[in-house]
C-alpha cells in the first residue's frame, strides 16, 4: 500500500492507522505533526508548490520503500490555513518488524521537512505575520539520512 | 527557443508581486545564478527578493538543482526560500 495526499480538509489519523494495520505486518509506527499555538500564533499559513509537491513526496516515498522492507506507507500533508491545534502532517509505516516502521517514519518525517516544496507563515493574533526560516538542524537531520 | 516560465514562492513572490511570468530564455550556458543576479538588476522587488542568492534555492523543472546549474532547455525554473515543510 502506498497513500499520498496533499489537501486543504483534515485527516482522521485513526482510519489511516487502521488501514496500515490491517495490511497483516506485526507493527505500524506513526507521526502526526500538529500546529503548535506558541506566542500568539493565530494561524499557520502553509503555502506548497503544486506541480512538484506530489512529484517530490512520490520520490521520498520511493527512497523508503527502496531502503526498508515496509507492506505500506501513508504520507498526508496539508496545506493552507490551518489554527493552533489542527493536525500538518501525518506519516505512517506497516512493516513485519518494528526497526523498519520506526526508522522509515522518522526517516519521512526528517526528509519532507528539508525536501518538499511547502513554505509555512506565521500569522499572529496582533496581525503580525512572519515566513518560518528553515532550521539548519533540520537540513543537517535530513541529510544525516544520506549516509 | 521557447519562453521561459518563472515561478516564485513564499518571501519571494511577495517581494516580487507576482505568481509566475514568462521571459525570454537566457544565452545558452547561463547558470540560474546567472539569471538571478540579472533580475535583481531589475530593482525594487527584484532586487529585494534576490539580491541575496544564499537565501535563495532552486527547481528546474521541477526538481531540486543548486544554483549553479545551468538552465539550458528547462521550461520552467522556480525561485523560493529554503522549504519549511512537516
Amino acid at each position: 500500500m502506498r497513500r499520498i495526499a496533499i489537501q486543504t480538509e483534515d485527516f482522521d489519523a485513526s482510519a489511516e492507522l487502521a488501514a496500515l494495520e490491517g495490511l497483516g505486518g506485526g507493527g505500524v509506527a506513526s507521526f502526526t505533526g500538529i500546529v503548535r499555538g506558541e506566542g500568539g500564533l493565530a494561524a499557520l499559513e502553509l503555502e506548497h508548490y503544486p506541480a512538484m509537491t506530489l512529484l517530490q513526496v512520490e520520490r521520498i516515498v520511493d527512497d523508503a520503500m527502496a531502503r526498508w522492507p515496509l507492506l505500506g506507507l501513508s504520507v498526508i500533508h496539508r496545506v493552507g490555513r490551518l489554527e493552533p491545534g489542527a493536525r500538518i502532517v501525518f506519516v505512517g509505516a506497516a512493516s513485519r518488524h518494528r526497526a523498519a516502521a520506526l526508522e522509515s517514519c522518522a526517516f519521512l518525517i526528517d526528509w519532507l521537512k528539508s525536501n518538499a516544496p511547502f513554505w509555512k507563515k506565521e500569522h499572529f493574533a496582533d496581525g503580525a505575520t512572519r515566513w518560518v526560516e528553515a532550521r539548519p538542524e533540520d537540513e543537517a537531520k535530513a541529510r544525516g539520512w544520506t549516509r | 527557443m521557447a519562453a521561459l516560465t518563472l515561478v516564485y514562492f513564499a518571501w519571494v513572490r511577495e517581494a516580487i508581486d507576482l505568481d509566475e511570468e514568462r521571459i525570454e530564455r537566457p544565452a545558452p550556458g547561463a547558470t540560474i545564478a546567472d539569471l538571478i543576479a540579472a533580475l535583481a538588476a531589475r530593482g525594487g522587488g527584484y532586487a529585494e527578493a534576490l539580491g541575496d542568492p544564499s537565501r535563495l534555492r532552486a527547481a528546474l523543472d521541477q526538481h531540486f538543482v543548486a544554483l549553479d546549474e545551468v538552465i539550458g532547455d528547462a521550461r520552467e525554473l522556480a525561485l523560493f526560500p529554503p522549504v519549511t515543510g512537516g
